[in-house]
C-alpha cells in the first residue's frame, strides 16, 4: 500500500502518461443505475494527488485538539464509514456527541448533510467536525498552521494543487476529493438491477424486495434507498432532538430527520439518529409494533407497518443484498 | 467523455466572458478607474469604541460593544440614465477591530458619473451554499456557521446589565437565507447629482459612509436587551435585519 501511494505521488509529480501499470487512477464513476450527481468536481478537479492528500487528512489524528481523533475514528471503513457499536459519536476527551455517525458514501448525490440537513455543501462539512468541542475540538486556523509546519504536507499540497500556500479552501477541497469519491453502487442489488454477471435474487430476497417496494420504498427510495426528505418515523412521542426544526425553525419539522440510506445497512449499526437500535430485528419490530403517534409522524406510518415474522425475515434478506463488499474492502479508501 | 466536458466548459466560459464584455461596453466606455469607500463606525453620533464606552439603546438601556463586523457585497453603481454596473466579486468583511478593513477599494470600475450605489448587507443566496471560499468569505474569518452552513451577515457582541444571558452577554449573529427567516437585505443610497461619484482613469474618489451600530436595535422595532439578547438566525434575526436595513448606513459625503 505504501508502495502504491508513493507510486501515486511519484506519477502525479511527473506526467500522467507515465503511470505505472499497477497504478490505480482515481476516478469518480457514476454507476449506470444512478442519476447525475449534485457534486461533480467542476470546481475541484479530481487528481490522484488531491485524493491521496484528502485520504491522508481523513486519517490524520494530529488534526484534533488532543491528537487522538481523526475523521476515520468515527467513520470506519469496515462499517461503510459509520461508527461501529457507537450509539452516538465519541470525540476528544471521551466526549459523547448527541447523534449517531452516519455512513459516508454516495455523498456526491446529497443536497444536505447531517441528520438535519444543516450543511449544504460537501466541501464545508468538515468544518463542523473540526470545530465541535465534542468531536475534534480545534479550529481550521490551527489545522492550517499544523499542516504548514508538518512535512510532508507542504509538498503534498503543492503536488495536489500546485499551491505553495495552504489555506482553508485547499484543505476543504482535498477533504472533498476523498469523501465525494466514495461511491457505493456495487451491491448484489445493483448487479441484479443492472442484470450483471447473471446475478439474481434468491426466492427469499425476491419476496423481501417486493415487500420492501410495497412498504418501505416511498421513503427509502431506490437507488439511494432514501428520497433525501426529512420525516419522523415515530421513534418518540416527543423528540428530545429538534431534528430538522433546528435548521428551519419550522414547527412541522420538529423531530424529523433525513431518511437514511439503507445501503450497507448490515454494517452500519447501531441505527437511527441516536443509535437506539442495535439490530435490524429491533428496527423492523419498531415499524411493526413500536411506532409512536409523534407530533409530526409521517402520515404513511399512521398505523405502523404490520410485518409478520416471515415478512420481517424476507425484508432482512433483501436488506443484506444492499451490502457492497467491494466498497467496504476497497483498499484505496483505507488508511495507508 | 471527461475531455469533452472540459472543452464545453472552456467554450462556455469563453462565450460568457465575451458576452459580459459586450454588455459592459454598452453602458460604459472601455476605460476603468477605481474608487474607495470608507465606513466610519459610530453609535448614535459618537465614534464607536469597543469594550470601553457604555451606550444606550432606544429603550434607554445601557450596553457595551465588544465585536462589530459585517459583510458588504454585490456593490452596484447606477448612472442618471438608468444604466448600471454590478462590480464582480465584490465581497468585503468590515471589522471594527481591523482598521484596514474599514476602507475598501474597488478596482476596474468602468469610468463614468454615478448617482446611486446599492449593495447587499450580507452575502447573496448562492454563495451561502457554495463550496469552500477564500478572501473575505474564508470560514477562517469566524463569520461562517458550520452547523447550519451559511454566513453570519452582521455580528455584534457585547454586554448589557439587562441581559439575562450568562455574563449579561449580548450575542447578535444575524444570518440565514431561507424563508421565513431570510435576512439578506439590500441597501441603496442616491448620490447628489450635483456631486456624483466621478470614476475616472486618473483619479481616486472616495465615498464616506457613517455606520451607526445602534441601529441594529431600532428603526423598525425597538429591541429590549431584557427580552432579546441572543440570536443566531431565526425570527429574532429578522427583526434585527429589518432594523439595520433601514438606517444603519448613511452616505455622508464624497471626495471626488
Ligand atoms: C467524533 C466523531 C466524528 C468525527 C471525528 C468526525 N465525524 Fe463526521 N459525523 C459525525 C456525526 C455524529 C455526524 C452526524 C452529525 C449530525 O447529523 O448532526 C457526522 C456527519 C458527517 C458527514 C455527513 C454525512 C451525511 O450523510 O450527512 C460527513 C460527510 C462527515 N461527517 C465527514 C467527516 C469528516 C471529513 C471528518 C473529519 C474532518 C469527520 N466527519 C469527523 C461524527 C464524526
Ligand atoms: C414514512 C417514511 C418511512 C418509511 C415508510 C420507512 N422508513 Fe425507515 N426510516 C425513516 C426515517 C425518517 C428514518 C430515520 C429516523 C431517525 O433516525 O429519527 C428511518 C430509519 C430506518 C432505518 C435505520 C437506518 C440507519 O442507518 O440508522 C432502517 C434500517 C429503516 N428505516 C428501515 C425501514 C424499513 C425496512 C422500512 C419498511 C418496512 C422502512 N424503514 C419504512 C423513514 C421511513
Amino acid at each position: 500500500m505504501l508502495f502504491l501511494s508513493i507510486a501515486l505521488m511519484y506519477a502525479c509529480s511527473k506526467n500522467e502518461t507515465e503511470l505505472l501499470p499497477t497504478q490505480v487512477d482515481i476516478t469518480f464513476t457514476v454507476p449506470a443505475n444512478f442519476p447525475a450527481p449534485t457534486y461533480n468536481f467542476e470546481n475541484n478537479k479530481l487528481t490522484n494527488a488531491g485524493f491521496a492528500l484528502g485520504r491522508k487528512l481523513f486519517y490524520e489524528a494530529r488534526l484534533s485538539a488532543d491528537k487522538s481523533i481523526s475523521c476515520g475514528s468515527c467513520h470506519q471503513q469496515f462499517a461503510a464509514f459509520a461508527n461501529l457499536d457507537h450509539k452516538v459519536s465519541h470525540g476528544v476527551n471521551n466526549c459523547q456527541g448527541k447523534r449517531n455517525s452516519p455512513p459516508l458514501f454516495n455523498l456526491a448525490w446529497q443536497k444536505g448533510y447531517f441528520w438535519d440537513g444543516g450543511v449544504k455543501n460537501i466541501e464545508t462539512v468538515p468544518l463542523n467536525a473540526i470545530g465541535d468541542v465534542c468531536e475534534m475540538s480545534t479550529d481550521i486556523q490551527s489545522i492550517i498552521t499544523f499542516l504548514k509546519n508538518t512535512p510532508p504536507y507542504p509538498n503534498l499540497f503543492k503536488q495536489a494543487f500546485g499551491a505553495t500556500e495552504i489555506n482553508s479552501q485547499l484543505v476543504l477541497k482535498s477533504f472533498a476529493q476523498f469523501t465525494a469519491v466514495l461511491v457505493s453502487g456495487n451491491a448484489k442489488y445493483d448487479q441484479v438491477s443492472r442484470k450483471e454477471n447473471g446475478a439474481t435474487f434468491t426466492p427469499g430476497e425476491q419476496a423481501g424486495y417486493l415487500l420492501f417496494k410495497e412498504k418501505c420504498s416511498s421513503c427509502h427510495k431506490e437507488p439511494f434507498f432514501t428520497d433525501f426528505s426529512y420525516r419522523s418515523n415515530g421513534l418518540d412521542l416527543t423528540s428530545t432532538d429538534e431534528g430538522r426544526a433546528h435548521i428551519t425553525g419550522v414547527e412541522t419539522d420538529m423531530g424529523t430527520f433525513r431518511v437514511p440510506t439503507l445501503r450497507n445497512i448490515e454494517y452500519t449499526g447501531p441505527y437511527m439518529h441516536d443509535g437506539r437500535f442495535y439490530s435490524l430485528d429491533e428496527v423492523l419490530e419498531h415499524y411493526n409494533s413500536g411506532v409512536e403517534p409523534a407530533e409530526n409522524l409521517d402520515p404513511l406510518l399512521k398505523n405502523g407497518i404490520a410485518l409478520s415474522a416471515t415478512e420481517q425475515k424476507q425484508i432482512k434478506l433483501f436488506l443484506i443484498t444492499l451490502t457492497d463488499h467491494d466498497f467496504i474492502k476497497n483498499t484505496l479508501y483505507s488508511e495507508q | 467523455m471527461k475531455k469533452s466536458h472540459y472543452l464545453i466548459a472552456i467554450f462556455c466560459s469563453i462565450i460568457f466572458i465575451s458576452s459580459c464584455k459586450k454588455n459592459e461596453d454598452a453602458i460604459a466606455t472601455d476605460t476603468k478607474g477605481q474608487f474607495s469607500i470608507e465606513f466610519e463606525h459610530q453609535v448614535n453620533g459618537t465614534a464607536l469604541a469597543l469594550n470601553t464606552t457604555t451606550y444606550k439603546n432606544a429603550k434607554n438601556e445601557d450596553f457595551k460593544i465588544s465585536v462589530f463586523k459585517y459583510y458588504v457585497s454585490n456593490i452596484k453603481l447606477s448612472k442618471a440614465d438608468g444604466t448600471s454596473v454590478l462590480l464582480p466579486e465584490s465581497y468585503f468583511l468590515i471589522d471594527e477591530s481591523k482598521s484596514d478593513s474599514k476602507l475598501i477599494t474597488l478596482q476596474d470600475v468602468p469610468t463614468g458619473d454615478y448617482t446611486k450605489i446599492e449593495y447587499t448587507i450580507g452575502v447573496d443566496y448562492a454563495r451561502n451554499f457554495a463550496g469552500a471560499q477564500t478572501g473575505a468569505l474564508d470560514p477562517i474569518n469566524g463569520m461562517f456557521w458550520t452547523w447550519n452552513s451559511g454566513y453570519i451577515f452582521v455580528k455584534i457582541e457585547g454586554s448589557s446589565p439587562l441581559s439575562t444571558a450568562v455574563d449579561h452577554a449580548l450575542t447578535f449573529h444575524i444570518g440565514g437565507v431561507t424563508d421565513p427567516n431570510n435576512t439578506i437585505r439590500k441597501f441603496s443610497a442616491d448620490i447628489n447629482t450635483a456631486n456624483p461619484l466621478r470614476v475616472r482613469a486618473d483619479s481616486k474618489p472616495k465615498m464616506h459612509f457613517i455606520v451607526n451600530a445602534a441601529n441594529l436595535f431600532t428603526g423598525t422595532t425597538d429591541v429590549s436587551f431584557a427580552t432579546t439578547n441572543f440570536t443566531m438566525g431565526g425570527d429574532k434575526s429578522v427583526i434585527v435585519a429589518d432594523n439595520y436595513a433601514k438606517g444603519m448606513f448613511r452616505l455622508d459625503h464624497i471626495h471626488n
